[in-house]
């Protein structure tokens, strides 16, 4: 094998050892799209356009199609999994008794527990500013636990519901004390 | 006595909580984590911790959700680790840390890049990346 076949091959090895890496930035869910600072060596490439790409061994960015993003990337994405979910409920005052309306919406969170294989739960009960703080603080920890009396009950094991009681502490609507706000008597269901 | 020994309990559980960097949410194929001198096969509900190492075979695929709600997927063929992961729930403040030695990952960002823009960073063998509020992919490939 002449000389100078040997030393291309040689050198195509070495080229061809140096790993090939790539970073693409992707419109999101709601289709915003952030920011991805890439720093090589004394290099700085900026990412901020959807599907821009910066490959190590190039100055410059490239953009990806959708389909190369889906050929190369479609079995990682595929593995991303569900986005964190946050529902809220509402409550009769005085009681741990859902509102109609919000009798409706727990079936919207069994649906988002259902698309989970295994979900994690954390139910967080509040109440609005009528009646004293204890009372309250006992009232908000009810609503949480009844909250999680109906995630047991369509069967969401226990151990994965986690709850609180945060009492008049966190309004959603600021108020002055004794008053009566719908808006404040709820409990906050985040589901992962 | 019943009462301190309630103490310790409760100090040992918060421990254990703290260092779970996330938790594994979807598996395909064959996958384990690597900690320390440990090979554990990768389950759905499996936490991870800061120091973890995942590593896929070639029709393996793993899912984690971690504490601040980033979203980290691991395709076919990757080793991926954990190298710091710090969140405060309450604050949202935080550190997360992590190297693709090769394989392919997919990042969505959480709560802690809202919170300060310069929490997060992933490291390829050449590169840094810093992460600003996004989606985002990373490839390193021998070819």
């Amino acid at each position: 094998m002449p000389v100078l076949v040997v030393a291309v091959m040689i050198a195509l090895a070495v080229i061809t050892a140096a790993p090939v890496e790539s970073v693409t930035v992707l419109p999101s869910a709601d289709g915003h799209v952030g920011t991805v600072v890439v720093q090589r060596g004394e290099a700085q490439q900026v990412l901020h356009e959807a599907y821009a790409t910066s490959r190590s061994g190039q100055a410059e960015l490239t953009r990806l199609s959708a389909q190369e993003v889906q050929n190369t990337y479609g079995k990682a994405l595929h593995a991303l999994p569900a986005q964190a979910a946050t529902f809220l409920l509402y409550f009769i005052t005085g009681t741990d008794e859902l509102t109609t309306d919000s009798k409706l919406e727990l079936d919207k969170v069994l649906g988002a527990l259902r698309e989970r294989p295994l979900p994690d739960v954390l139910v967080i009960g509040h109440t609005d500013t009528v009646g004293d703080a204890e009372a309250n603080d006992r009232l908000s920890a009810q609503r949480a636990e009844t909250v999680k009396g109906f995630l047991v009950g369509i069967g969401i094991p226990a151990v994965r519901i986690r709850t609180a009681g945060r009492g008049e502490r966190e309004l959603l609507v600021p108020t002055d004390d004794n008053i009566e706000e719908p808006r404040n008597r709820r409990v906050e269901i985040n589901v992962r | 006595m019943r009462a301190s020994l309630a103490v310790v309990l409760f100090s040992v559980s918060a421990a254990a909580l703290a260092a779970d960097a996330g938790e594994i949410k979807v598996v395909s194929g064959a996958a384990h984590i690597e900690r320390g001198s440990e090979r554990l096969a990768a389950r759905v509900g499996m936490p991870v911790q800061e120091a973890d190492r995942v590593v896929t075979g070639a029709d393996g695929t793993v899912g984690i959700t971690f504490a601040d709600n980033s979203l980290l997927s691991i395709g076919p063929g990757s080793s991926f680790a954990i190298d710091r992961y710090v969140f405060d729930s309450t604050t949202h403040a935080g550190k997360f840390d992590s190297t693709l030695s090769k394989g392919t990952l997919a990042v969505v960002s959480g709560k802690m890049v809202k919170q300060s823009p310069e929490a997060m960073h992933v490291r390829t063998p050449s590169a840094i990346m810093g992460v600003r509020g996004t989606d985002f992919v990373v490839r390193v490939s021998d070819h």
